[in-house]
């Protein structure tokens, strides 16, 4: 039984990884630079591990690197954060079930839900032969080292990185472009896919880069249920 | 190291919660055995490809239209991604390149 156990994760590990690709390229490099800011505010590898495995949220870490000074105030810290950190609210949603069927792992899958992970959880499909459960558990689980292996190399390598890896964290960015094409020619999902472009740039464009993500959201939503007996359509005229 | 370990430690906790605040809010929300009400099952499906939209503008928040360049790197090698994309449909290729020829614009080109 515990070797069958085994097996079935080495196996969901083995199928996932190549998925996972993308992100182990991204989060490696992101994951350095939040390793190189934290170490220039003096704190070694050791605690930009520990922030890794317990916060795991890229802008976020970014901006909590700004939190290390005397006089930081606790209200305002717990606020920015659920500000930069906003967006994620609307994930669980598409996961309730999936996740619900996970049992223990359960509480683990809705910590480790970023940006990248949602994005592959939700448009991954899961290959034939493995379990549903062990390869997301997989794919969120190896996306996580792949984070704190990268602010841990940040950390410690530092000041001696080359400066010319300047401009790598266009990879995920291009990880989002491959995914929103990859739906957009599957079909079924055109309108809501736009509803988030267009609405995204356009109150980027209104708000500021600072403030755009919550009206953003807001908007999102309204035009998702406002739009709903088109998009329903949409969905089953593409499914036949 | 400009604060206290036990300082830094609860800065670490404290954002750690917020996090998981905001990721487990909808499991709180619509907790398990409970029936899912209709409107929330749509925006669930509805939900994914217009969040990968909203990510795809959240990730190029950053470039300024109106100054030099332009976001000229930026929709460059977006669009490479794009056509690579659509021609190959191979992931890593769409990515790899676009990222490397981003790479070289922003470091040889628009410096």
């Amino acid at each position: 039984m515990e070797q069958r156990t085994k097996n079935r994760y080495a196996k969901a590990f083995r199928v996932a990884f190549p998925y996972t690709i993308p992100v182990l390229t991204g989060y490696l490099f992101i994951g350095t630079a939040f390793g190189v800011m934290f170490q220039e505010k003096g704190y070694n590898f050791l605690w930009a591990i520990l922030m890794s495995v317990l916060v795991y949220a890229g802008s976020g870490q970014y901006l909590a690197v700004n939190f290390f000074v005397p006089g930081a105030g606790f209200w305002n810290i717990i606020f920015m954060t659920l500000m930069v950190n906003v967006r994620h609210m609307f994930y669980g949603l598409s996961l309730l079930e999936r996740f619900g069927r996970m049992g223990k792992k359960r509480l683990y899958m809705i910590f480790s839900l970023t940006d990248e992970t949602y994005s592959l959880l939700c448009t991954t499909k899961i290959p034939k032969g493995v379990p549903e459960d062990a390869f997301l558990f997989a794919i969120a689980f190896l996306d996580h080292l792949y984070w704190i292996a990268g602010s841990a190399i940040g950390a410690v390598a530092g000041a001696v990185l080359p400066l010319n890896a300047k401009g790598i964290d266009f990879a995920m960015t291009a990880l989002f472009i491959v995914i929103f094409v990859e739906q957009w020619m599957a079909g079924g999902k055109r309108i809501p896919a736009l509803i988030g472009l267009i609405s995204t740039a356009a109150l980027r464009v209104a708000f500021g880069m600072d403030r755009f993500v919550l009206p953003s959201m807001i908007c999102i939503l309204c035009c998702l249920v406002l739009g709903r007996a088109h998009i329903e359509k949409e969905a089953v005229l593409d499914a036949d | 190291m400009p604060i206290s370990i036990g300082r830094s430690l609860c800065i670490i906790v404290v954002v750690s919660l917020a996090t998981f605040a905001t990721r487990v809010l909808p499991f709180l929300l619509f907790p398990k055995g409970k029936e899912i009400p209709p409107l929330i099952r749509y925006l669930g499906i509805a939900l994914p490809p217009a969040v990968i939209g909203m990510l795809v503008i959240y990730c190029l928040k950053a470039v300024n239209l109106l100054a030099y360049p332009h976001a000229a790197p930026e929709l460059f090698a977006a669009a490479v991604v794009i056509v690579l994309h659509v021609w190959k449909r191979n992931n890593l290729l769409s990515i790899g390149a676009g990222t490397v020829l981003y790479m070289v614009l922003i470091q040889t080109v628009f410096v």
